[in-house]
């Protein structure tokens, strides 16, 4: 074998083994997780509360307080994400100001996710005065948000092929019509994948809540959104560094861990391939 | 004549666009009109070239060049790690693998982008820095080492995935061309097709590392958190983000010590700004060609 031949062996072969890597390191954490936390998992520890401390019981509210932060959060940024994009593909005059909200967007969608937090906490819990609440938490989460829904319904309208939009048109349809019967219908598909994949990242976000919503520990569920709620994200957190019963708290964790895990990845695995299928079938 | 609803409608979708443009200046302002009070009391010049951090002594010294060294410490070393991996991952799906291979790796690394940091953050806690521990013989896991593999392979996904999309837009005709003058696939790939998707690479590099310097879970849970500047791999350290989630719970709404952690934010931002203005203009280089 000649030196060229050696180094294509070679150098297909590192290539191959930096993929292996990431799969077996994804390998094992999952096995690692599952492991650790199928142990924890029962309905018990599904439906009820924390008791002793944290040592013992469930995560119920947790659940229950991801769940509104998570659910509000979409609420309210998917109508301004949609419209939002709505604007940058379809209308899109003056240029310049589309250009200057580009420029926002994709600032927001890399700034550190610590920083909504920060913001959160002068804005809307002291500013505001909504306090350490679920409505100054799901708006943080809902501006975090907001650039991964704009960005994933621009890339769905704008993937709509021309032809239906000059069609509408030339029957007659005024502009708007057009966008809300035949681009926002043909295009929601994607936009709906977008916005699924978007709720399973805020879901596990911990950072932004950490001062805008979560409690370490609260028995009650939630009455309005003016309460503070527990999270599951900060739940995992708080087990692991606020404790003082690592022996018994440290399971607790792997089994929150677990749970949402599990949420977020059957949450994006549905949207990952719904996506793909649509890809497939997909005539245009 | 356009009717009301058109006009209406059309100012719906204007007034949310600006929205976006109001949350970021809203960002910016609070981030600047809380952190500025500080530099009143600190000299800018003190806060980031002074070593040592102690905001809740009685005399409080707040310099951040410990807390921008950890940042920078692991940031480095997540890119050591993260960069390699998944640019090869990406090289090998992109031009190597078969098309199932091809259909099954790329979802899976989507969806590995949707781990949560926190339950990464536990996964190095509880697994991985007792291992490390005790495999070099040192008092603790949580150091710069761990904290670095965990925030790699996180940020493995955004390289792979954005660099994978660069490489499956380079022309067919690019790697045929290289091919039929005699190259192997090895010689085409890094002499041909690589350089012409090299925008679009050292964009997914860039945004990795604006993931890694702002990731904040990982680092508060697996770094160790010592405010010092690590004297090797296996040091505890504290980054930007983790002291700004550790200590703010501490501060008192408008005391130094809480301007002090905005006055961090507005350098962690500034930092991801201008990594962000960069990437942009990679990007822009490209899509105008």
């Amino acid at each position: 074998m000649n030196k060229r031949k050696l180094q294509n062996f070679f150098g297909t072969g590192i290539l191959g083994l930096a993929l292996l890597i990431t799969f077996g390191f994804l390998l094992i954490f999952l096995i690692r997780m599952f492991w650790m936390g199928y142990g924890v998992l029962s309905w018990e520890f599904i439906s009820s509360a924390p008791r002793k401390g944290m040592t013992e019981g469930g995560i119920f509210p947790a659940i229950v307080g991801t769940f509104w932060l998570t659910t509000l959060a979409i609420v309210i940024a998917l109508p301004l994400g949609v419209f939002t994009a709505i604007y940058l593909t379809s209308y899109g005059k003056p240029m310049w100001i589309v250009k200057i909200v580009k420029i926002a967007i994709n600032t927001l969608a890399g700034t550190p996710s610590i920083i909504y937090g920060l913001f959160g906490m002068a804005v809307f819990v002291s500013l505001f005065g909504f306090d350490i609440s679920i409505l100054s938490g799901s708006l943080t989460l809902a501006i975090l948000a907001l650039p991964m829904i704009i960005n994933a319904t621009e890339e769905a309208l704008r993937s709509v092929p021309r032809d239906f939009h000059d069609a509408s048109l030339a029957l007659g349809a005024t502009k708007r019509q057009t966008i809300m019967r035949v681009m926002l219908p043909t295009a929601l598909p994607n936009i709906l994948t977008g916005t699924i994949i978007s709720i399973g990242r805020i879901a596990g976000e911990t950072a932004p809540i950490m001062f805008t919503a979560a409690t370490f520990y609260s028995r009650l569920l939630p009455k309005s959104w003016n309460d503070e709620v527990m999270a599951l994200p900060y739940h995992i957190y708080a087990l692991m560094t606020e404790g003082t019963h690592s022996e018994s708290q440290v399971p607790i964790a792997y089994g929150t861990a677990l749970v949402l895990l599990l949420m977020v990845l059957s949450i994006s695995a549905v949207a990952i391939y719904t996506r793909y299928a649509i890809r497939r079938k997909r005539k245009w | 004549m356009k009717s009301y609803k058109e006009r209406l409608f059309q100012a719906i979708t204007y007034t949310a666009s600006l929205f976006t443009l109001v949350v970021l200046l809203g960002i910016i302002y609070s981030l600047f009109n809380e952190g500025l009070p500080f530099f009143k009391v600190v000299p800018i010049r003190e806060f980031l070239f002074s070593g040592a951090w102690y905001p809740t002594h009685e005399i409080p010294v707040f310099g951040a060049k410990t807390l921008i060294a950890g940042s920078l410490f692991v940031t480095i070393g997540a890119l050591l790690i993260g960069v390699p991996l998944g640019l090869g991952s990406a090289i090998y799906i992109s031009e190597i693998a078969g098309t199932r291979l091809k259909e099954t790796a790329k979802p899976v690394i989507e969806l590995l982008a949707g781990i949560p940091s926190v339950v990464y953050g536990l996964f190095g806690m509880a697994f991985l820095a007792p291992m490390v521990r005790q495999w070099f013989h040192l008092d603790t896991g949580l150091n710069v080492f761990s904290a670095s593999i965990i925030l790699g392979v996180m940020i493995i996904p955004i390289i792979a995935s954005m660099s994978e999309d660069a490489l499956s837009n380079v022309p067919k005709s690019v790697r045929e061309a290289s091919l039929a003058l005699g190259a192997t696939k090895i010689e085409s790939i890094f002499r041909a097709v690589i350089p012409a998707a090299k925008s679009g690479i050292i964009g997914s590099v860039l945004l990795g590392f604006g993931r890694a310097v702002g990731e904040t879970m990982v680092v508060l849970m697996v770094a160790g958190g010592s405010a010092q500047i690590p004297k090797s791999i296996f040091a505890s350290t504290r980054p930007m983000t983790s002291t700004i989630a550790a200590e703010m719970g501490e501060t008192v709404i408008g005391d130094l010590h809480y301007q002090s952690l905005f006055a961090l934010a507005i350098l962690l931002f500034a930092l991801t700004f201008v990594t962000n203005l960069i990437t942009e203009l990679v990007f822009l280089k490209r899509s105008s060609r």
